[in-house]
């Protein structure tokens, strides 16, 4: 049996009427790789708070070498070896990692030493950082390796780790998890929050599933597989198949030809980007991220300028329109609705201090024919949207920056589908969802498919991208690569597709 | 002719309150705290030195002074009266998490009203017949120069003819600048201004940060008041004398770049600005033209906040945080 690191015994932890952990007793042990699973808002992350001194429990005991501790304060948690790395990075922006890294600590300031002994770190678990670089300069990887980098600086033996892996590309998350193995080897123990099953196959020894705040068990990875899990997650059995209904009477919807679009640097984002997406099908976009999968949302949506090229919008009776220059505004009338999950989630589309139905009202606030707002239909939308995505609020009052990430996702892309689009554009719709709530997703966007919407799906998961769409656009460095039947390829090919440009693999899609 | 050794001592006399206010507003801000209470806090550091002075000349009103008195009373007076103002200030928005912009403005109306009041009254107390006390015998102390400093001609004085305050308050200044960039008390307090979510998360006690920095800074700022009244004034307190100083102290922060060392240089600027009008000659015939000279540091100032809305590199925008109130336990 393995020695336990930190005990946790009975916690419970309410927020006002909502229980958010009750009851919950869970080992974290030495020299092991724990994945904790669960839904959104099933109380993984607020579990993990109270280990970090973020919370506070109202009930219960964690206990570390057989006594029990208070850990009141982040100093406390440091001094007892918790490090957590937190979902969205407690990182200051204008200071360099160095700066980062030791900030908070006591004695007299020196960066050199510092410095020395970040790298001596670095050197051993195989991390790769420039300790005098500026957190703004650095990529979404490169902060997350400052923040585990802050957490051993100060000693940490128990390390957790918080969706780690939404931000990073399949890459990135490899090199992850070697350094991850790294930090086992020497003993540490180790906690991941993921919704990936097959991270959780591949990195973790042992998984710990909570529902709706209570644990229901562990198990040894080895022995389960990720139907179990997700059964076990849920608590009903949960089919893990994505549809694809054959596209009926498909015709062309939007046409994109010659599209080129440069950034304020005068770089070129998009080159000579050409395709037709038609109604009825799911047209997947794949892509190493930002290359130029946003840029190309946007120039649909009327949000991004372009150099050259056209964009048509062509109706049911086969009349076109150029969207490009148009207004936004007269773009979402002709029923373009852009859905695009920035990492940070609220970035776009929703107001953080709003509640819930006045963030749906912010698409509908044109319609009413009074001064007054139309309150009424949003609100009733709001409730659908939570009903359909079961998404975890304390009401539709609520103000959406109080609820958790996956949740107030959920809510933007519910809006967005209920738009009643002619063409919806989504990225990342199930960026840091679990998997339950994401099978909802590709339900709710095959049944706009069936709808005869036309579907552009801008994707990180090879596998969901192979499953859902009908033909799969591969961007390359802003270009296309390719255009294939998502039938008849596979992950290899497209894996290639997205580092290089390959002429010769072309479809030649574009009537 | 442009009397260049004349003018120079003039103009530092009139950048030291800007100074003081503006180091004290740095500090403050680096925090996260918008301070917008500098104007009443420069005013209530005034007439609390006033005060102190006043009763202190009373009391030894037929006899001699004490020098150490006559200079540590109204110090002290002073540093306690703007300390207050900065900890009402913290109370509200710390504590109490007001909006820090109207905390500011109300704070500004505030402190102006009481030095106005309390103007007003030692006026009448004193029973003169101007609307303005002299305290020549405080001043006397307060602007003593470095006695070497009438022998070493255009040298001393332009360096040495200056009260202590204001050497203080170029040595506040640099002293600042250190602990801001070389500590690690300024490192956390950058990080408390930048990011407080991130710095409570690394055991920084986010608070305490707000709260000393906001006081500290309440106090240098406070000494401009003091230093306007005793030195560059000789001791002459008239309700409403001091103007807009405050105003354009908190302008120089943002000219400044958050930086005490760049603020002694737009001060001494701002201070030239300020009085030149008096030392551009333009004859009898053309007085209506000095009235428009006195335009200069404002339009200056307009200037340089659109040229400083320009600039885009990171370092040099305000602190990310600035203006907005830390919960704990919020997402």
């Amino acid at each position: 049996m393995a020695e336990a690191a930190v005990k946790l015994v009975n916690i419970t932890k309410r927020f006002g009427q909502v229980t958010a952990n009750s009851n919950v007793s869970l080992e974290i042990n030495k020299g092991e790789i724990l994945a904790l699973l669960g839904e959104n808002g099933s109380g993984k992350t607020t579990l993990m708070n109270m280990l970090s001194s973020i919370y506070y429990p109202d009930e219960g005991q964690i206990i570390k070498k057989k006594k029990e501790v208070s850990i009141s304060s982040p100093r406390i948690a440091y001094e007892l070896g918790i490090g957590m790395v937190h979902q969205h990075f407690k990182l200051v922006d204008v200071l360099t990692a160095t700066e980062n890294i030791i900030l908070g600590l006591e004695g007299k300031l020196n960066k050199k030493e510092a410095a020395g002994k970040i790298k001596e770190i670095c050197d051993k678990y195989g991390f790769d950082i420039n300790p005098d670089q500026k957190i703004y300069d650095m990529s979404v990887s490169q902060k997350q390796t400052v923040e585990i980098v802050k957490v051993l600086y100060r000693g940490a033996n128990i390390l957790i780790l918080d969706e780690p892996t939404a931000v990073l590309t399949p890459q990135e998350s490899e090199k992850l998890f070697n350094v991850m193995r790294n930090m086992k080897a020497d003993g540490k123990a180790l906690v991941i929050i993921t919704h990936k099953m097959h991270e959780v196959e591949s990195i973790s020894d042992r998984v710990a599933i909570l529902r709706k705040g209570e644990y229901v068990g562990s198990l040894m990875t080895k022995d389960t597989n990720a139907s179990e899990m997700t059964d076990m997650m849920v608590g009903r059995s949960v089919s893990l198949n994505i549809a694809r209904p054959k596209p009926v009477n498909p015709k062309p919807r939007i046409r994109v030809e010659g599209l080129t679009v440069k950034n304020i640097e005068g770089i070129n984002k998009l080159t000579d980007v050409s395709f037709t997406a038609n109604s009825g099908e799911i047209l997947g976009i794949a892509g190493i991220s930002g290359c130029g999968q946003k840029e190309l949302l946007e120039a649909i949506a009327g949000l991004q300028p372009a150099e050259s090229g056209s964009i048509k919008y062509i109706n049911d009776v086969g009349e076109e329109e150029e969207l490009l220059g148009k207004d936004p505004r007269k773009i979402e009338e002709l029923g373009v609705a852009l859905s695009f999950v920035p990492e940070d989630r609220l970035g776009m589309g929703l107001v953080g201090n709003m509640d819930l139905s006045d963030n749906m009202m912010l698409r509908s606030f044109r319609q009413g024919k009074t001064p007054f707002t139309e309150r009424k239909s949003p609100h009733s939308l709001a409730e659908k949207v939570v009903d359909d995505l079961e998404v975890v609020t304390p009401s539709i009052e609520t103000p959406v920056r109080r609820l958790s990430g996956g949740n107030v996702q959920k809510i933007l892309v519910g809006r967005e589908i209920a738009h009643a689009p002619t063409v919806l554009l989504t990225a990342y719709a199930v960026r840091g969802l679990d998997i339950n709530s994401s099978y909802t997703i590709y339900d709710l966007i095959n049944k706009q498919k069936e709808k005869g919407v036309a579907v552009i799906f801008v994707g990180e998961d090879l596998d969901v991208l192979l499953e859902i769409s009908d033909k799969i656009l591969v961007l390359c460095g802003g270009e296309v690569s390719g255009i294939v039947e998502a039938e008849k390829t596979d992950k290899n090919t497209i894996g290639l597709m997205m580092t290089k440009v390959m002429n010769e693999n072309t479809d030649a899609k574009e009537e | 002719m442009f009397d260049i050794v004349a003018f120079i001592p003039r103009a530092i006399g009139q950048s030291v309150p800007l100074l003081f206010g503006c180091s004290g507003e740095i500090i403050t801000e680096k925090s996260g705290n918008l301070n917008l209470g500098i104007p009443g806090v420069m005013y209530v550091g005034g007439i609390s030195g006033v005060i102190g002075a006043f009763f202190y000349e009373q009391s030894c009103a037929g006899g001699d002074m004490n020098g150490f008195l006559a200079i540590m009373i109204p110090l002290l007076c002073s540093l306690t009266g703007s300390l207050i103002m900065g900890l009402i200030y913290c109370l509200l928005t710390v504590t109490l998490r007001a909006n820090q912009n109207v905390t500011g403005l109300a704070m500004t109306t505030f402190g102006v009203g009481i030095g106005n009041f309390f103007g007003g009254s030692l006026i009448k107390l004193s029973g003169a017949d101007v609307p303005s006390i002299a305290l020549s015998r405080t001043s006397a102390y307060y602007s003593k120069a470095l006695p070497f400093a009438a022998n070493l001609g255009w040298f001393g004085k332009i360096f040495l003819s200056y009260g202590f305050l204001c050497y203080a308050a170029f040595l506040i200044a640099i002293v600042s600048a250190i602990i801001l960039f070389k500590t690690r008390a300024g490192l956390h307090l950058r990080a408390v201004g930048e990011n407080p979510g991130t710095a409570d998360a690394a055991g920084i006690n986010v608070s305490k940060y707000k709260y000393l920095a906001t006081c500290i800074g309440c106090m240098i700022a406070g000494l401009g008041g003091l230093y306007y009244v005793m030195d560059y004034a000789s001791g002459v307190w008239s309700n409403d004398a001091f103007g807009d100083r405050g105003w354009l102290a908190i302008a120089l922060v943002i000219f400044s770049i958050w930086n005490p060392l760049i603020g002694i240089f737009a001060s001494i600027l701002f201070g030239g600005l300020y009085i030149v009008y008096l030392y551009i000659p333009t004859g009898m015939d053309y007085m209506e033209f000095k009235e428009l000279y006195k335009m200069i540091p404002y339009v200056v100032t307009l200037f340089v906040l659109v040229l400083t809305s320009m600039r885009n590199k990171r370092e040099n925008q305000p602190p990310a945080s600035l203006g907005l109130s830390f919960f704990r336990e919020e997402r």
